[in-house]
C-alpha cells in the first residue's frame, strides 16, 4: 500500500492540472490514467481557449483560467502553442445580431466585460473572409487557441517533475473508503490517500454513481476535421451563432473545422464512429462561407470521447455525500480552456478548504434540486 | 463498368481490383450476390497487373507471363455481373460497414452486408539520407509509369535495395531498352543462413526458377554490387550522387535517377481505420490484420484478402480472395455456396501457393540500418521530422506514435503517417527497448485517402434508405 496525499483518477487536462496545482501547494498526489494522458477529449479537442459564449455560471472560472493561460509557459515549462488572436461569434442575420446585443448587455449587467459587441465593419476587419451579408457579432479579444495534446502532455510531465506519482496504462479499480482513507487498486499496486479526485471525463459519471452520487450525464464524441494547408486568411477562431460551426486556421495554414456534430462513441473500446452526413453539413457550411477553402483537402476527421451533463455545465467541487471526495468532470464539450483554472480551484478547495473563484452553480448537489437552465452549446 | 454506384446498398463491397479483389468479386457476383468492386486505378489489375487492359506495352515477353496471367481473372469478373467502379477512391470504412468513396469529384456513401478488403501492399519505407530529394523515387512508382505509359527512367539510373520486385523491375526496364548503370543489392547476407531451414519447399516452388532466371538476366546486362551495407543520396536541389558501402569499401557514383525498394508490406490503412485489430509480424516486420481461417477480421463482416492480409504475392492473393468470397457466400446465400469448392480444398490450394514464401520472408528481411535510420535522416517527410527529433522526444517522455504527436508533428501532415508509420514504430521500439507490438502504431482515421472539402460538401444528403443504417 502506497500512501499519498491525494488520488486523482483521470489523466485528462483536468486531472493533470489538479495534480500540478496540488504539487505546487506541497502535496504529493497519485495520478491514475487508464490509457495515457490526453488519450481522449483532452488530447483531441479543438483546442479553443475561449471565454466567449459561456454560461454565466462558469464565467468566473473561465476568467480565472484565462489568466493562467496567459502565463502557461511559466506554469508547465511549455508554451503549449497557445496563441491569442481572439474568438469571434458571427451573427449571420439581424435577428442573431439582436440576440448578441442582448447577451452582451446581460453580461455587462453582471459585471463581465470580456465580450464586446461588434458591427459589420469591425467583423470584416477581424475576419475579412467572412460573408458580406453578416451584420456583426461578438468578440472576446483575449481568447485564442492551443494544442490540446501538447498542453495535456505538458501538464502531465510537469506533474511528474513536481513529484506526483503518475500511473498510465492501467485504470483504478476497487475504489473504496476504508479507515477514513480512500483506497484504489492500480494493477498490482495499491494506493491510499485522504483525498480522492474524480476527474475521469466520460467515465466520471460511473465513478460518481458508484459512490452513490448519480449525475445525469451522457457520453458524447464531438467530431472535428482538419484540412491541408491553405494560404493564411483568418486569424481569430470563428464560431457561428446560428449554425453548428467553429473554424480555426493554425499558423502552418491548416484549418480545423468543428461545431459539435456528434460521432457515435464506444466507451469500452475507446473508439468513435464518425457520422459523415453530419461532417458533410460542416463541409457545406464552410464551402458557402469561405470559398478559399473549397479546394482544400480534408486530411483527418476524428472525435474525442467526453461527458455531457444534463444541464451542459461541469460538476466541480466537493462531494455532497462523502468526506474527502471531489468531483471534476462533465465539462460538456467546453472543458479545455477551463483546465488550468479548474485545477487551481480544486487545489484551493482541497488544501485551503475554499476558493475565491465563484463556482456556486457547478456543485454536484444541484442535481438533487431542479436543474438550472441549459447553457448555450459551444466549442471546447 | 459504371461511373457512380448504382445502389445505396450491396450484399458485398470488394475494395481493390488486384488479384484478390478480382477473384473474390467474380465468385460473389457469380453466386448471385449484389457485388460492387471498387478500385482507384483507371482499369482493373491492381499493382501486379496494373493497366493490363490498356498498357501500350503489347509485346508479351517484355512484362512477362505472370503479368499477362491477370487477363483471365479480369474476363471472369467482367462476365460475373459484378458492378465495377474504376477511378473510385475509398476514403472511409467503419464497423457499421458503411463505405465512403469518391468518384469524379463527388462523394458517396454505400452500405454493405459484407466487405472484402483487397487493398494490397505498399512499398516499405526506405529512409536513407537524401531519400526525399527529387530524382529519388520508389521502384514501385517507376514500375507504375512503365506499365501504364511505357515510360522508362532517363539518365544515369541506379537501382538500390532488395527483394523480388527490385529484380523484376530491373529486368523489365532492361528488356524495354532502358539503361541501368548499377544495381546495388542491400540483401543482408546473414539472412541466408537463417533462411536455410525454409529452403527445401522453396526449391520446389515456382519462385525458385523464376527468381534465379530474373537475377541472371539482370546480371548479364548490368553491373550488380552485392552486400551493400549503407546508402546515402546527395545533391543540392535534386539527387546528384549516391554514396554506398559494400564489403567495407566506400564508393560514390554520379546519379540522375535513384530507384529505391526493399520489399512490400500490407496496406493496412483502411482496415485499421475501420477498427480491425492488427498484430506485429516478427518475420515480415510489419502489421498484419488478425484474421480467422476464412479471412474474417475482428470487425464482424469485414474480411481481408490478398497482400493486405500479409504479403504472399499474386497467386496467394487469388486463393485468399476465393476463400474470403466463399465465406461471404456461405454467410449470405448458403445454397450458392454448395456449388463451390469446399473450404478444405481452397485451403490446401492456398497452402500450395504459399510454398516457398517462408524462405523469401527471412531471406529478404531488410537490415536494421535500412529500417531504423541514423539521427540526421528525415523520417516524416510531410513535417520534416528527423530520427534525432524522434529519439529526443522519446527521451522527454513520448511513449508511442500517438503520444509523439504531443511533441512533434510526426504523422500529422498530409500523409497522416502512411509513409513513415513503420519507421516510427520500429525507431521508437528500439529507442525504448520495447517490441513494436508494445509500441503500437498511429491511430489511423478517415479519410484514409485525401478528399477535398468540395467533394465532401457534395455528399448527397441522407435519404430514408441511408438513415436506416443501424449505428452501433
Amino acid at each position: 500500500m502506497t500512501r499519498a496525499d491525494a488520488i486523482i483518477i483521470g489523466g485528462g487536462i483536468h486531472g493533470c492540472s489538479t495534480a500540478v496545482h496540488l504539487c505546487l501547494k506541497g502535496l504529493r498526489p497519485v495520478l491514475v490514467e487508464k490509457d495515457y494522458a490526453g488519450r481522449h477529449a483532452s488530447g483531441v479537442n479543438a483546442g479553443g481557449v475561449r471565454q466567449l459564449a459561456r454560461h454565466t455560471a462558469e464565467i468566473p472560472l473561465s476568467i480565472r483560467s484565462m489568466g493562467l493561460w496567459e502565463r502557461i509557459a511559466d506554469i508547465v515549462d511549455d508554451d503549449c502553442e497557445f496563441e491569442s488572436h481572439g474568438q469571434v461569434l458571427v451573427a449571420e442575420t439581424g435577428e442573431e445580431l439582436a440576440a448578441c446585443r442582448a447577451r452582451v448587455a446581460e453580461l455587462e449587467a453582471l459585471g463581465f466585460s470580456h465580450e464586446e459587441l461588434i458591427d459589420a465593419a469591425e467583423l470584416r476587419r477581424l475576419v475579412p473572409a467572412v460573408s458580406d451579408s453578416c451584420p456583426g457579432g461578438i468578440v472576446s479579444r483575449r481568447d485564442g487557441a492551443a494544442s490540446p495534446a501538447r498542453t495535456t502532455t505538458a501538464f502531465r510531465r510537469k506533474a511528474g517533475h513536481l513529484g506526483a506519482i503518475v500511473r498510465e496504462g492501467m485504470g483504478a479499480t476497487g475504489i473504496r473508503r476504508q479507515d477514513g482513507l480512500w483506497r484504489v487498486d492500480v494493477g498490482s499496486e495499491r494506493f491510499e490517500a485522504p483525498i480522492l479526485v474524480n476527474a475521469a471525463g466520460a467515465w466520471g459519471g460511473d465513478i460518481a454513481a458508484g459512490l452513490g452520487e448519480p449525475v445525469p450525464v451522457e457520453t458524447v464524441a464531438p467530431m472535428l476535421m482538419i484540412t491541408s494547408r491553405v494560404p493564411p486568411f483568418i486569424a481569430p477562431v470563428v464560431i457561428l451563432r446560428g449554425r453548428k460551426l467553429s473554424f480555426k486556421q493554425f499558423g502552418n495554414g491548416t484549418v480545423l473545422i468543428g461545431g459539435g456534430h456528434l460521432a457515435t462513441p464506444c466507451r469500452d473500446t475507446g473508439e468513435t464512429i464518425l457520422d459523415w452526413r453530419k461532417l458533410q453539413e460542416s463541409a457545406r457550411t464552410v464551402f458557402e462561407l469561405f470559398p478559399v477553402m473549397r479546394g482544400a483537402t480534408i486530411v483527418r476527421a476524428w472525435a474525442g470521447i467526453e461527458a455531457r451533463t444534463g444541464d451542459d455545465l461541469p460538476v466541480l467541487g466537493p462531494s455532497a455525500v462523502h468526506e474527502g471526495l471531489y468531483h471534476q468532470f462533465g465539462f460538456s464539450l467546453h472543458g479545455f480552456q477551463l483546465g488550468p483554472g479548474a485545477g487551481a480551484v480544486m487545489a484551493e478547495l482541497i488544501v485551503d478548504g475554499s476558493t475565491a473563484t465563484p463556482i456556486d452553480g457547478l456543485g454536484i448537489g444541484r442535481f438533487a434540486r431542479p436543474s438550472p437552465p441549459p447553457a448555450p452549446r459551444g466549442q471546447p | 463498368m459504371t461511373s457512380i454506384p448504382q445502389r445505396d446498398a450491396y450484399d458485398v463491397v470488394v475494395i481493390g481490383a488486384g488479384p484478390a479483389g478480382l477473384a473474390a468479386a467474380a465468385l460473389t457476383a457469380g453466386a448471385g450476390l449484389a457485388t460492387l468492386l471498387v478500385d482507384e486505378n483507371m482499369g482493373p489489375g491492381g499493382q501486379v497487373w496494373r493497366a493490363i487492359t490498356t498498357t501500350p506495352v503489347k509485346e508479351k515477353r517484355l512484362l512477362g507471363d505472370d503479368y499477362w496471367a491477370g487477363q483471365r481473372l479480369v474476363d471472369d469478373v467482367r462476365a460475373s455481373g459484378a458492378e465495377i467502379l474504376q477511378r473510385a477512391t475509398v476514403w472511409s470504412l467503419d464497423r457499421t460497414l458503411e463505405v465512403g468513396l469518391s468518384i469524379d469529384g463527388g462523394a458517396r456513401l454505400v452500405r454493405a452486408k459484407r466487405i472484402i478488403l483487397a487493398t494490397g501492399a505498399l512499398e516499405r519505407p526506405f529512409p536513407i539520407p537524401g531519400w526525399t530529394l527529387p530524382g529519388v523515387m520508389t521502384a514501385g512508382a517507376a514500375q507504375t509509369m512503365l506499365k501504364s505509359s511505357g515510360l522508362l527512367p532517363q539518365g544515369r539510373v541506379v537501382v538500390a535495395g532488395q527483394g523480388p520486385l527490385l529484380w523484376l523491375l530491373s529486368a523489365q526496364i532492361l528488356r524495354m531498352g532502358g539503361m541501368i548503370d548499377l544495381v546495388l543489392d542491400t540483401a543482408d547476407r546473414r539472412n541466408r543462413l537463417r533462411a536455410l531451414p525454409h529452403l527445401p519447399p522453396f526449391l520446389t516452388s515456382p519462385y525458385f526458377f523464376k527468381g534465379l532466371a530474373m537475377m541472371r538476366e539482370v546480371r548479364a546486362r548490368t553491373q550488380v554490387v552485392g552486400g551493400v551495407t549503407s546508402l546515402a543520396a546527395r545533391g543540392s536541389g535534386r539527387v546528384e550522387a549516391l554514396a554506398y558501402e559494400a564489403g567495407g569499401r566506400r564508393s560514390e557514383i554520379p546519379v540522375d535517377v535513384l530507384l529505391l525498394h526493399q520489399g512490400v508490406v500490407p496496406n493496412v490503412n483502411l482496415a485499421m481505420a475501420a477498427g480491425v485489430r492488427h498484430r506485429w509480424d516478427d518475420v515480415q516486420l510489419c502489421w498484419v490484420p488478425e484474421l480467422d481461417e476464412r479471412g474474417e477480421s475482428s470487425v464482424a463482416g469485414i474480411h481481408v484478402a490478398g497482400d493486405g492480409a500479409g504479403i504472399g504475392g499474386a497467386s496467394v492473393a487469388v486463393h485468399r480472395g476465393r476463400i474470403a468470397a466463399r465465406a461471404v457466400i456461405e454467410a449470405l446465400k448458403p445454397e450458392a455456396g454448395l456449388a463451390l469448392a469446399d473450404h478444405a480444398t481452397l485451403a490446401s490450394e492456398l497452402a500450395r501457393a504459399e510454398r516457398g514464401r517462408a524462405f523469401l520472408d527471412v531471406l529478404f528481411q531488410p537490415a536494421r540500418q535500412f529500417r531504423i535510420p541514423a539521427d540526421e535522416t528525415v523520417v516524416c517527410r510531410c513535417e520534416e521530422v528527423t530520427a534525432r527529433d524522434i529519439r529526443e522526444s522519446v527521451a522527454l517522455g513520448a511513449t508511442g506514435p500517438n503520444q509523439l504527436k504531443a511533441y512533434r508533428r510526426t504523422g500529422m501532415g498530409p500523409c497522416q503517417g502512411r509513409l513513415c508509420g513503420l519507421t516510427v514504430t520500429e525507431l521508437m521500439a528500439e529507442a525504448r527497448g520495447r517490441t513494436p507490438a508494445e509500441i503500437g502504431y498511429y491511430r489511423l482515421r478517415a479519410p484514409v485517402k485525401p478528399i477535398t472539402l468540395a467533394e465532401l460538401a457534395s455528399l448527397p444528403k441522407g435519404e430514408d434508405a441511408t438513415k436506416a443504417v443501424v449505428r452501433g
